[in-house]
């Protein structure tokens, strides 16, 4: 290699030199260039370029059409008045109840989800025995991660229909309704459940043996470990788990459509006040887009614009937010393995 | 022994004896007590940085102890006396059980599994499986090979191992002096006390491993168990650390495991050499690297294998 590349200088009497770094392949930034590739891995590299800049021209076409739209049709008004009926788009009404609605169902969704799923990924990554059960409850959580959520919807109605749970729900004439915001963010709380999940376990399994048993040898329990130690450690992988699960929840369609009940309004039932609303029909942003665009029972476009900007900008923030987690976990420093 | 071939040791260019090194070597001459050093590891250029121990009080006794992983034994038959006032290094080639028998001291070992043990070790005359695992390793607690502070304050990293299991109880003011003073044994006081509140895993290495120490100081523990502290830090805070070992010695016992054998000759009083988990020869440090009785640990001091 040496001596095939080797200058006239390195041949030079006055002993070896070193060969000057051009000629010793490409040292100055590293780059290798792909003019000395093959042809059909140029035509890939090719490819997969055009690809990347084509998703990204998607992404960015849907969020700048979106943006256009919201910002023409979106009034802040639509966000404290409620939809009502009405034939034309200015009668209608605003869709502050759809917009309360997906604030309730993200809050209680992953309110269920986090707790869960932070202890089930505790429990797989640092217990796990027995390990029969710990498989099991491993592909349990991929086989719900896979189910299509109107499938889960339809489950719920099944067990949110059942006399058993009826006070969860409204009952009319000895049939429970089986749909409110309770039996909404306990099916939507299923599709969080995966993300959390298999954030959290990322999290704990990025700590190293060692750190657990330094924790140990200074005489403490598991438990304690695991509350002072490792959850904080990973908790930058829990919130991103939480936030991702949030943005599922909030852009879930099909639960909500059959299990919070078809109506543009929150319609609470009997009881004290936070709970007669959970336990009341309502409707969240994903399904008034739904219904508003023209394929809906509402047909008012614009607002469907709307409400789908709003919805993006609650999703980008979260995703945003994600992001910042991620690199201030970063920042924190780390151990060597 | 001259057909041996020439141990890695003597290849490192050591500067003229005396000059370097601060802790100075004459006064408790302990290289010169027990005879000439003149060893086949070339271990007189190696100055030994502790002097001989002013007393010693038998802390543990390992009797007898086998510890095997499955079906396989990684130590076998081993009996050690560890003693408050020495500095005992576990040395041998890597597999040979030093660091299993470590970690049985204070039953971490339990934490595998596949682990089992044979044998008796008691400390304070009193078998280590009668106490609580917890209570036991708060009385012979572990620095290891990685720094691994915790991923909190400098501060914290300490009130952690002083509080109570899990709890937030006891006020940092209260816990204020505890800390102090686990930091000044550990020597780390000086160079952070102004930043107690800044995260761990900022200090470089070798404050990081001396907060780990500090760490297991203030548990206030009988022994301490050390698992090659320095292998993972550069010469400078190796140097600090070997020095802080000798002194802490007189409070705590000290067993260190090291692969690197001119530390066990700095800061060990007494030298356990081990092979294929059998304790091969246990002599003094001067006695084992300067006429070791075994020919396994002649081949071994004289880097003839390992």
């Amino acid at each position: 290699m040496e001596s095939s590349l080797a200058t006239p200088q390195a041949q030079s009497p006055s002993g070896p030199v070193a060969p000057t770094p051009t000629l010793r392949g490409p040292v100055k930034g590293a780059v290798e260039g792909s003019a000395t590739w093959r042809l059909s891995d140029r035509i890939g590299l090719a490819i997969c370029w055009a690809l990347g800049l084509l998703f990204c021209a998607i992404a960015a076409g849907i969020v700048a059409y979106l943006f256009i739209q919201g910002i023409k049709f979106l009034k802040p008004s639509m966000l404290v008045t409620p939809a009502t009926s009405g034939f034309t788009q200015s009668q209608s009404g605003g869709f502050s109840d759809a917009f309360a609605g997906t604030l309730i169902v993200g809050a209680m969704g992953i309110s269920i989800a986090l707790p869960v799923g932070v202890g089930i990924a505790v429990w797989l990554v640092e217990y796990g025995r027995p390990a029969a059960l710990a498989r099991i409850t491993e592909s349990t959580i991929e086989a719900i991660a896979g189910i299509p959520s109107i499938v889960l919807a339809l489950f719920g109605t099944v067990i949110f229909s059942s006399t058993a749970l009826a006070f969860l729900s409204r009952t009319s004439e000895g049939v429970v309704f089986g749909r409110s915001f309770f039996a909404a963010s306990a099916m939507l709380s299923l599709v969080a459940l995966p993300l959390i999940v298999a954030s959290t376990r990322e999290g704990l399994n990025a700590i190293p043996q060692h750190v657990r048993e330094a924790s140990y040898a200074v005489g403490k329990t598991k438990i304690a470990t695991t509350r002072r130690i490792l959850l904080p450690t990973a908790r930058p992988q829990v919130a991103t788990g939480a936030v991702l699960g949030l943005g599922r929840i909030i852009g879930d369609t099909a639960i909500v459509l059959v299990l919070l009940g078809a109506t543009q309004n929150l319609e609470p039932t009997g009881g004290p006040f936070p709970i007669d609303y959970l336990r009341g029909a309502g409707t969240t942003l994903t399904n008034f887009v739904y219904e508003a665009s023209p394929t809906g029972n509402l047909n008012q476009p614009q607002k469907a614009y709307a409400a789908a900007f709003v919805l993006l900008l609650m999703v980008l923030g979260l995703n945003a937010a994600a992001d910042v987690i991620h690199r201030r976990a970063r920042k924190a420093g780390t151990w060597s393995h | 022994m001259e057909s041996l071939t020439p141990p890695p040791i003597r290849r490192l260019p050591l500067e003229d004896p005396g000059a370097a090194r601060q802790v100075a070597t004459p006064p408790h001459a302990s290289g010169n007590a027990n005879g000439p050093v003149a060893a086949p590891g070339g271990f007189t250029a190696a100055r030994r940085s502790i002097g001989a121990p002013q007393f010693s009080i038998r802390r543990m006794e390992i009797d007898d102890v086998w510890v095997s992983y499955a079906d396989r034994e990684a130590v076998k038959s081993v009996s050690l006396p560890v003693r408050q006032g020495e500095v005992l290094a576990l040395i041998g080639p890597s597999g040979c059980g030093k660091t299993t028998l470590l970690r049985s001291l204070n039953r971490l070992t339990e934490l595998t599994r596949t682990a089992t043990m044979r044998g008796r070790i008691l400390l304070d005359d009193v078998d280590i499986r009668q106490f609580e695992p917890t209570a036991l390793r708060r009385r012979v607690t572990m620095v290891f090979q990685q720094p691994n502070p915790f991923p909190m304050s400098v501060f914290d990293n300490i009130a952690y191992v002083l509080r109570e299991q899990g709890s937030r109880r006891q006020r940092k003011k209260a816990l204020e002096p505890k800390v102090h003073s686990a930091l000044e044994r550990a020597g780390l006081f000086e160079e952070v006390k102004d930043n107690l509140d800044h995260p761990a895993l900022r200090l470089s290495g070798g404050q990081q491993q001396r907060l780990c120490i500090a760490r297991a100081l203030a548990a206030e523990p009988e022994v301490l168990l050390l698992d090659e502290p320095c292998s993972a830090l550069d010469p400078q805070s190796t140097q600090v650390i070997e020095d802080l070992i000798v002194k802490l010695r007189d409070d705590v016992a000290v067993v260190i495991v090291t692969h690197n054998l001119q530390q066990a000759y700095r800061v060990a009083d007494h030298v356990a050499f081990m092979y294929l988990g059998e304790l091969v020869e246990y002599n003094s440090a001067t006695s084992l690297f300067g006429s070791p009785r075994e020919p396994r640990t002649q081949e071994y001091v004289s880097g003839a294998f390992g």
